[in-house]
């Protein structure tokens, strides 16, 4: 569906997307994780050919963005983070035009805009003013308006960016059901959300590809050691002895809880299933096992430390080159974010 | 050509759902209508006092010219009330777009960058012909009251459709420059001032460089279409005028993608 080869962007002396290379075959879900600034929108917007690349190859549905953009307008639903809506229009009409101009057949266009209407659960405001409606409702009617030339990759530029949670819930649902129709490319800074919708992410900062891979792999292959929870009644000290003492575990670090119990975070190599036997030194040392479970990292660890770490070895790489300017995006700035969501 | 079609549709459509074109021709059918009524009460007030004084030394009266007296200077101050009515045209078409983004829609659509500017201008050409239409009938009653030549008549509304055409050519061009409407507006209006005052220089000197200049100036080139004739010149300007403002419309827009 899409092959990128060496794609890169500058504007002018900033580098907004360095040397990416993907492919996303036909009905995958993909999803661009990355602060901002990371190159995210560039990307897609090279992808839409709405802007050129400035080297590299892009080819979508078979055709070259630079050869002939054309055909693959024409084969591309593009939802920007804002999305283009002519807030004088009512929502019928803006549904039309979109309709005319992404050149759907004149007789189409009524079974289309209901079609595309009915998806995406806008059909009581299709008498109102664009401008009069809600960021949510303008977020489906620019989905919609994505839709109805019923394209082959829908790419969506942070859709759930400014709704409240039970929108950004509506919306992730419809990805979903989007999905079996439509190969989709999804940005998003919210960790969560590419978890949830996508099957596979590509992990950008400042124009790098620095990770890809499905989010269970992603959590697997950057993990290094697995890591377990256990809460034991019982004396810190012994325990945490007995545990060390199992094979394969690398680190033991306590954390006293109240009314005696003590919670182990247990690294261990992630080769073998350890868990029977560390339940059996806790039992055999006469203490309580209460909980035992294995704590996967999050995408959102993954892309804290995929990220800054980067940006460290940006930093020093910069500094040796003596080079003035400071990395795009360096800061992740997710915290508040993914609590958010 | 569908594309072309879709646009101007649009355009069109959009000028009457803000009260912009409601506006714009509100203020030309009054600006019209006042100039009307002065100069058919001239020509009236003229034809009264020459009859009184043929009849007082009874000689026969000395025909009068509906098309040289009214119809020529109606429409030569029509071409002057364009100078500031183009611009408020033509200056949302492409800044009001890059403002609210979408040009993004516009940009991701399977049209090409021509069709984009011809359907915004021919978008524009229908409101200024709507424009010219509302001083059809006001030229109709003057067809019922009094005998004028009308082929005079088609070569001024002719050489007004040109005229405007260019004017509008210009004001998209601007338009593709910047977001800001009152930047394109302002750009438009001195351009066209400009264009217009370099005739008067030419008209008071008589030097090469003023010969060129009244090449140049826009509103000389209405002259020949007022008074009736239509010069090969004077539509090759008009139309040539058009063609280079539409042209670097194109490239602007083009060069958006690159810059952007």
């Amino acid at each position: 569906m899409i092959e990128v080869q060496g794609l890169t962007k500058r504007y002018g002396k900033t580098v907004a997307v360095n040397d990416l290379s993907f492919s996303v075959e036909k009905g995958e879900v993909l999803g661009f994780l990355g602060p901002n600034g990371a190159g995210k929108t560039t990307t897609m917007r090279v992808l839409t050919g709405y802007l050129p690349p400035t080297t590299g190859k892009v080819r979508v549905a078979g055709y070259d963005v630079m050869e002939s953009p054309l055909e693959v307008k024409k084969r591309v639903g593009y939802l920007p983070e804002t999305p283009p809506l002519y807030t004088d229009m009512r929502v019928h009409e803006m549904l039309d035009f979109a309709a005319r101009i992404k050149g759907v057949p004149a007789r189409q266009i009524k079974t289309r805009r209901e079609y595309v209407a009915e998806k995406t659960a806008i059909t009581d405001v299709l008498n109102k003013i664009v401008g009069h409606l809600s960021k949510g409702y303008r977020q489906r009617v620019g989905l919609a308006a994505a839709l109805i030339h019923d394209p082959e990759l829908l790419v969506l530029d942070e859709p759930t960016a400014g709704l409240d949670p039970k929108q950004i819930i509506e919306t992730r649902k419809l990805i979903q059901s989007l999905s079996r129709d439509h190969t989709i490319i999804l940005s998003t800074h919210i960790l969560p959300e590419a978890a949830n919708t996508c099957n596979r992410v590509m992990i950008i900062n400042a124009g790098h590809l620095v990770a890809e891979d499905t989010p269970e792999n992603l959590t697997h292959r950057l993990q290094g050691f697995e890591t377990m929870r256990l809460v034991v009644e019982g004396p810190q000290e012994p325990v945490r002895e007995a545990l060390a003492g199992v094979e394969g575990v690398h680190e033991v670090s306590p954390i006293p809880m109240p009314g005696g119990r003590v919670e182990f975070s247990v690294q261990m190599a992630p080769e073998q299933d350890r868990r029977k036997e560390l339940a059996r030194k806790v039992v055999e040392g006469g203490w309580g096992l209460l909980e035992l479970r294995p704590t996967g990292m999050s995408l959102e660890d993954i892309f804290l430390k995929l990220t800054t770490k980067d940006t460290a070895e940006s930093e020093q790489a910069q500094q040796a080159a003596a080079a003035p300017e400071t990395p795009e995006g360096g800061e992740p700035e997710t915290a508040e974010e993914v609590t958010e969501a | 050509m569908r594309n072309i079609w879709t646009i101007a549709r649009k355009e069109m459509n959009s000028y009457f759902r803000s009260p912009i074109g409601y506006f714009i021709l509100a203020i030309f059918a009054f600006l019209f209508g006042f100039i009307y009524y002065r100069s058919v009460a001239d020509f009236i007030f003229t034809s009264l006092t020459r009859a009184q004084y043929a009849q007082m030394y009874g000689q026969s009266m000395p025909p009068m010219n509906v098309n040289e007296m009214v119809i020529r200077g109606l429409l030569s101050t029509t071409s002057f009330f364009l100078l500031f009515l183009v611009p408020m045209i033509t200056m949302r078409l492409f800044a009001e777009e890059k403002k609210t983004g979408t040009i993004e829609l516009l940009m991701t659509s399977p049209i090409t960058e021509m069709q984009l500017v011809l359907g915004k201008f021919f978008g524009s050409l229908l409101l200024y012909s709507i424009m010219l239409g509302i001083t059809v009938p006001f030229m109709m009653i003057l067809f019922r009251y009094g005998n004028p030549d009308w082929k005079p008549v088609v070569a001024g509304y002719l050489g007004q459709l040109l005229l405007g055409g260019t004017f509008i050519s210009l004001g998209l061009m601007f338009s593709t420059f910047t977001r800001n409407q009152l930047i394109a507006a302002s750009l438009t209006f001195t351009t066209l001032l400009l264009l217009w005052v370099i005739g008067f220089w030419s008209q008071s000197s008589g030097s090469a460089w003023a010969q060129i200049a009244s090449y140049i100036a826009i509103l000389t080139h209405i002259e020949s279409f007022t008074k009736g004739v239509i010069e090969l010149k004077d539509t090759l300007y008009y139309l040539s005028a058009i063609g280079l403002g539409l042209f670097l419309s194109v490239r602007s827009v083009e060069s958006t993608r690159w810059r952007a």
